[in-house]
């Protein structure tokens, strides 16, 4: 047993659970396999209850043996704090399993449902056969695919709010027809793509439904290397031992957005990181960032950078350095892609980055958890990992050409979908800037209030603002009531039901438009209106505008004729600014549980005043 | 049977099976070990051909009868292994 996997073991033993965990993930550095997996699994199962892992159930329908690469898959998604239980459907069962409402998938009750087909099962004609097939015969089996597909994807949706990502379908690596497929307009590889096509539309009609470009993935791998034909042909495992880790991580991709461990800001050093040599020593000529070797290396990466903020992950410094040498650099360095406005927070100091890093996820209002550290120095790797174990920290290779491609397969960026938030996240944080430089300046909290000139608009779930609201159940632990998380499907279904009621609001003021920012769930229940979700994010805490929605809540309650508006307080780790919420606005505390508190504000007798510096619109159509 | 390629095969076996790498011996086996099933035996094939980048044929893999077994199997097919 290696030295590694002993101190392992004994930190269990004497009960050091964090310790552990970072031995467990130091090992996986070192070794990722089969082995390690297994061994990383039977370990995180034992400190499971001492982590504050996120659980999800994740069930596969496939046509194939995917067995050996659950283990693989369980320990990075350990690592990442999801505690995955897995159920595999039997093989080629899938079609039965989607279809009956009673089957062992729904009773399972998945979180997410990986559907995993192969290309020479679903579509053995296509696969093994095309050379016989004339061109209407081909066109005519790759829509017909192409409809099962369709309706499996509707059928599941009509029976599980799960998220459900779909494989596509890959390519053979070789046509049956060699060369002339490329030369055909009816070539093998576009009844397969048509198929792809096909999925890909289907997938794009429901809410939570996702492609893995499963042809996409084993190209990037080398068609050749991905397959193992005789493991095929003896224990149906079609994919070469080396390449499972491969399709674990890709799995990965899509389980932690979907779980919602990701990283919302991506904090860099600047010498040897943004761009090559130390600015201090070597100066503006001599730093090495341009189109050309080296600088291109460095160039390459400002270029992934653009791409994430593109995703709306936010960008920031933390670099030793002099402030003037480096905002010279970053100002005016012809070679930049990145200037000062794409970072939303910057600590250019000589201080520990441990603390810097601690300053930034204050700054931007978000957990340390939520940060992404990349530097080119292992030894400053090293102390932030040791300071702050739960920041993701990017493993950069030796080689700076390298570094673009490092970024990009980091799954902690990965999102499944893309609200008009998302794009415009540097701007809102830069405005942010603004207002907290504006608010020095005020004597009192009423007057910088006042000046801020806020308005409130509260709407119904509309099909544009779906995606968002979800979202916000999924991200926010700050300022959230309940932490309950809703996938776009289950908010949907709630709007639809006539004693529920979901509510958005959207925030500007003088400096811009905070977006959405606000959300209520309510459900009448007799004649009480139930608080099921209200939460707030980060962006306007502090800004008296939690008090607007409620005085919302309360008036609609009121006049649907409810007696009282309660809610419950669930306490977490991260949730502390909401903790007073009901007390500061009059609600009585009713109930005291190990879980949480429950408030009730008696209508009949009181009401809540919307703040008089907020302007409130409601937006018409909105619930009875 | 060297002890290099047989402590590499016990710590594999250990983290696929569960069981501390003491108490694998050579005549360790699917009847021996309870948590040896087809489907671990196949999670052991591929993170032998993992580990070694080697591949393992349908005949090899019938050999794998127990951990000393699979450690002179591995040592002839390393031995002609070009390297």
């Amino acid at each position: 047993m290696s030295d590694l996997r002993k101190e392992v073991d004994s930190l269990i033993s004497s009960g050091s659970a964090a310790a552990a965990s970072l031995r467990l993930a130091e090992l996986w550095r070192k070794e990722s396999g089969p082995a390690t997996a297994a061994f990383l699994t039977s370990r995180f199962e034992q400190l499971r209850d001492k982590l504050a892992l996120r659980p999800c159930r994740l069930a596969f329908l496939r046509s194939f043996t995917v067995e050996p690469a659950i283990p693989l898959l369980r320990a990075s998604a350990f690592l990442r704090g999801i505690d995955l239980s897995v159920h595999l459907g039997d093989f080629n069962a899938y079609v039965q399993d989607i279809l009956d409402a009673g089957s062992s998938l729904y009773r399972f009750a998945p979180d997410a449902v990986i559907l995993a087909v192969r290309t020479a099962d679903v579509a053995p004609d296509l696969w093994q056969e095309f050379a016989d097939l004339s061109p209407e015969v081909a066109g005519k089996a790759s829509r017909r695919v192409g409809k099962s597909f369709a309706q499996w994807i509707r059928a599941f949706r009509e029976r599980s709010q799960a998220a459900l990502i779909v494989h596509n379908l890959e390519q053979p690596s070789r046509p049956a027809c060699g060369v002339l497929d490329a030369q055909n307009e009816s070539s093998q590889a576009a009844a397969i793509q048509q198929i792809n096509d096909a999925i890909r539309r289907a997938a794009a009609e429901h809410r939570g439904e996702y492609v893995l470009d499963y042809d996409g993935l084993v190209a990037r791998n080398g068609r050749l290397r991905w397959k193992d034909e005789r493991k095929w042909l003896t224990v149906r495992m079609p994919i070469a031992a080396d390449q499972l880790l491969t399709l674990s991580h890709e799995w990965m991709r899509f389980l932690a957005p979907l779980t919602g461990k990701i990283a919302k800001a991506l904090v860099v050093d600047l010498d040897n990181t943004l761009w090559g040599g130390v600015i201090g020593e070597d100066g503006m000529t001599g730093i090495k960032c341009d189109a050309e070797y080296p600088g291109a290396a460095y160039q390459a990466l400002q270029r992934v950078m653009l791409d994430l903020s593109k995703r709306g992950i936010l960008l920031a410094i933390c670099s030793k350095n002099n402030p003037d040498d480096a905002m010279e650099a970053l100002n005016s360095h012809p070679g930049m892609l990145l200037r000062p406005k794409h970072f939303a927070a910057m600590r250019i100091n000589w201080s520990d980055k441990a603390q810097n890093l601690r300053e930034i996820a204050s700054e931007l209002n978000i957990g340390i958890d939520s940060l992404a550290f990349l530097d080119d120095n292992p030894v400053e790797r090293e102390q932030v990992r040791a300071a702050l174990p739960e920041v993701t920290l990017i493993e950069l290779p030796d080689d700076p050409l390298e570094y673009a491609a490092t970024l990009r397969e980091c799954a902690a960026f990965e999102r499944l979908t893309l609200s008009a938030e998302d794009r415009q996240r540097t701007a809102f944080y830069t405005e942010q800037r603004e207002r907290s430089e504006a608010e020095q300046n005020f004597q009192s909290k009423e007057d910088f209030y006042r000046f801020l000139e806020q308005e409130a608009e509260i709407a119904p779930v509309l099909p544009a603002t779906l995606a968002r609201i979800a979202q916000l159940t999924q991200k926010t632990n700050q300022f959230n009531l309940t932490t309950r998380r809703y996938t776009e499907q289950q908010i949907a279904d709630m709007a639809e039901r006539p004693e529920w009621q979901v509510s958005s609001m959207r925030v500007r003021d003088r400096f811009g438009d905070h977006g959405l920012v606000g959300v209520a769930i309510t459900h009448d229940q007799g004649d009480v209106c139930k608080i099921d979700t209200f939460l707030l994010s980060c962006r306007v805490i502090g800004r008296t505008v939690e008090t607007a929605l409620l005085s919302y809540l309360a008036e609609c309650a009121a006049a649907r004729g409810r007696r009282h508006l309660s809610g419950w307080f669930f306490p977490t780790k991260k949730n502390l600014p909401a903790k007073d919420f009901y007390a500061q606005h009059e609600f009585q505390l009713e109930q005291q549980t190990s879980e949480g508190s429950w408030w009730t504000l008696d209508l009949q007798r009181q009401s809540i005043a919307c703040p008089d510096w907020i302007k409130l619109n409601v937006l018409t159509g909105v619930h009875n | 049977m060297t002890s290099t390629a047989f402590e590499q095969v016990r710590g594999i076996a250990s983290d696929l099976f569960a069981v501390p790498s003491q108490e694998i011996t050579a005549d360790s086996s699917p009847e021996t070990i309870k948590t040896w099933d087809s489907i671990q035996h196949l999670s052991l094939v591929l993170a032998l051909e993992e580990k070694f980048q080697i591949q393992l044929s349908p005949d090899e893999i019938e050999q794998m009868t127990s951990i000393g077994a699979i450690a002179r199997l591995l040592e002839s097919k390393l031995a002609n292994t070009p390297k």
